[in-house]
């Protein structure tokens, strides 16, 4: 992966002047690139990465295993946009899994909204065969980061 | 009545303290102080690598290995040199696993020194190598490397240097703390010196794995001094493994039979935990290696052009993770420099005259550290450049 993706996919506020001085590079070749990657859809857009455990409880998050029949056009793609367009739906991803097809993260304000989005929503969508909904408790690690803060810097702070 | 015998032997009293030390003590009750001055990875040990010595220990692996370490290991190092390296050493007669390279240049210069042998090694350089021929009964004979040939070494510097009682040469590229490396040809001409002077070469390549611009060019590729060559490497730097505390020695069979002797009496094993987890980093490591590697060189290019920007000179450093810059022309000598940095503006970095007399002038800034105190660091040092710059 570019050097510039991998930077940016650390941390995404890094500015144009470091990321300049990180790649060896000027900060007018490196908004050209990142202008690239928006336009040609590689860069979809810039996130906060929030430890919902951290905030009052007023959100649940949802991991659904679905199963569905592929359409004779369109396979599992138009099932899965179809699913995608729903607002609770935070994720869709088309799994290698023999069990299922499609799992989705789901969030929603209570375990009845999940409950019931599943109930009146996504079952009943043409296609879908069945659902299976595990709540998530805790999170440990997202997208690659862990959610404790880690500790201090032990080392000693001149060494040769 | 007779005076006092000294307690300490004179070979031992007359010894310096390390430069670094004496900035460690200063620093040491500080909490608010960005640190430059570390010689170790900021990562942690990948996890992998952690979990390997958790499962030993588990397993109740907390025993004596037998002295030249777990024959697992051995062979795991013998694969990872000839792979990495073109060297071959055999796992049974020829590889000792030691207590970091710390361990391992103490024992080969013990184990190759006569009494008034005179080793040559490059300064600027690691801290512990004149005192460590001293303490092996050698002369430690320094050669200057200088910034205008990138600090590299040259068989031209050694020649001026050698004599009759020239033993061993004591080298250390990817170079602590300039950064410098050596290139294709260097390495050949020094092998030939090595040869045509019948020296051995100790060749402590610890940051082997961590060159920028180009592949490391190792003197174990070099058959014809194999016979004459003290390969040193370990899992320190590349797989921030430091407190494991595991290096090794590569050397021919009589020298490594007798290294194993002094090992085998002074240390008996390298600790059994980290002989574990080296393996489980040789055999599996590379990928934590590269992600690694590739952190520290976008902080090398930060540091190189924050350096730029503030116009200290500062070639750009291709190996280990040390920038050198100078700092002559501040009317401060580089112990000044580096104390009213760290006075006025909280950053340590350590003087350049902590490893020689020719680092003078200069500063060891370790870029083994986080990019965010990175970039805080180089605007603080910007800062204080430019005041003493005002008249």
């Amino acid at each position: 992966m570019d050097e510039l993706l991998q930077i940016l996919k650390q941390n995404a506020r890094t500015s144009l002047e470091d990321l300049a001085k990180m790649t060896a590079s000027t900060p007018e070749a490196v908004a050209k690139k990142i202008a690239e990657y928006e336009a040609n859809g590689v860069i979809r857009g810039y996130q906060a990465l929030v430890n919902e455990d951290t905030l009052p409880r007023d959100r649940v998050d949802a991991v659904i295993e679905v199963r569905v029949r592929p359409e004779r056009e369109g396979g599992f793609d138009s099932v899965a946009r179809r699913i995608a367009g729903f607002r609770e739906v935070e994720s869709v991803y088309l799994m290698s899994s023999g069990t299922y097809d499609l799992v989705l993260f789901v969030s929603g304000k209570t375990l009845q909204d999940v409950a019931g989005f599943v109930a009146r929503r996504l079952s009943t969508l043409d296609g879908v065969l069945s659902t299976a909904t595990h709540f998530m408790l805790k999170t440990y690690k997202l997208s690659g980061v862990i959610m404790e803060p880690p500790p201090a810097d032990e080392r000693l702070q001149v060494s040769p | 009545m007779t005076s006092p015998r000294p307690l300490v032997a004179p070979r031992v009293s007359a010894l310096p303290f390390s430069g670094i030390r004496r900035f460690f003590d200063l620093v040491a009750n500080r909490r608010d102080i960005i640190s430059l001055g570390v010689g170790e990875p900021d990562f942690a040990t990948p996890w992998t690598v952690r979990e390997a010595a958790m499962f030993s220990l588990e397993r109740g692996a907390t025993h004596y290995t037998s002295n030249r370490g777990e024959p697992a290991l051995r062979r795991a190092i013998a694969g990872y040199v000839q792979r990495k390296f073109s060297g071959t050493w055999d796992p049974e007669r020829e590889i000792v696993v030691t207590v970091g390279v710390s361990e391992a240049i103490d024992i080969a210069l013990r184990t190759i020194l006569s009494p008034g042998d005179e080793v040559l090694y490059h300064e600027p350089c690691f801290v512990s190598y004149a005192p460590g021929i001293v303490l092996a009964g050698g002369v430690p004979v320094a050669v200057e490397t200088r910034v205008e040939d990138d600090f590299r070494l040259t068989r031209a510097m050694l020649e001026r240097a050698v004599t009759e009682k020239t033993r061993a040469i004591l080298l250390n590229f990817p170079c602590n703390p300039t950064g410098a490396i050596l290139n294709e040809r260097d390495v050949a001409e020094i092998a030939d010196f090595v040869r045509e002077h019948d020296l051995i070469l100790v060749s402590d390549e610890i940051y082997a794995e961590l060159t920028y611009e180009r592949e490391h060019v190792s003197f174990a590729s070099h058959p014809e001094i194999r016979d004459r060559l003290v390969f040193l490497h370990g899992m320190s730097k590349a797989w921030a493994m430091t407190g494991f505390r595991i290096g090794y020695a590569c050397a021919p069979e009589e020298i490594s039979r007798n290294m194993n002797k002094i090992h085998q009496y002074a240390i008996m094993s390298a600790p059994t935990t980290g002989q574990r987890a080296a393996k489980d980093a040789l055999e599996n490591g590379d990928g934590e290696v590269a992600k690694m590697k590739a952190e520290y060189n976008r902080r090398r290019n930060f540091v190189a052009a924050s350096f730029e920007e503030m116009g200290l000179p500062c070639r750009k450093p291709a190996g280990a993770f040390y920038a050198f810059p100078c700092v002559k022309g501040f009317g401060l000598s580089s112990e000044e420099f580096a104390m009213r940095l760290l006075e006025e503006e909280g950053v340590a970095a350590i003087p350049g005259s902590a490893f020689g007399p020719c680092g003078e002038g200069f500063l060891r800034c370790s870029y083994a550290t986080a990019m965010p105190q990175i970039k805080e660091a180089m605007a603080r040092l910007a800062r204080f450049v430019s005041r003493l710059r005002r008249p």
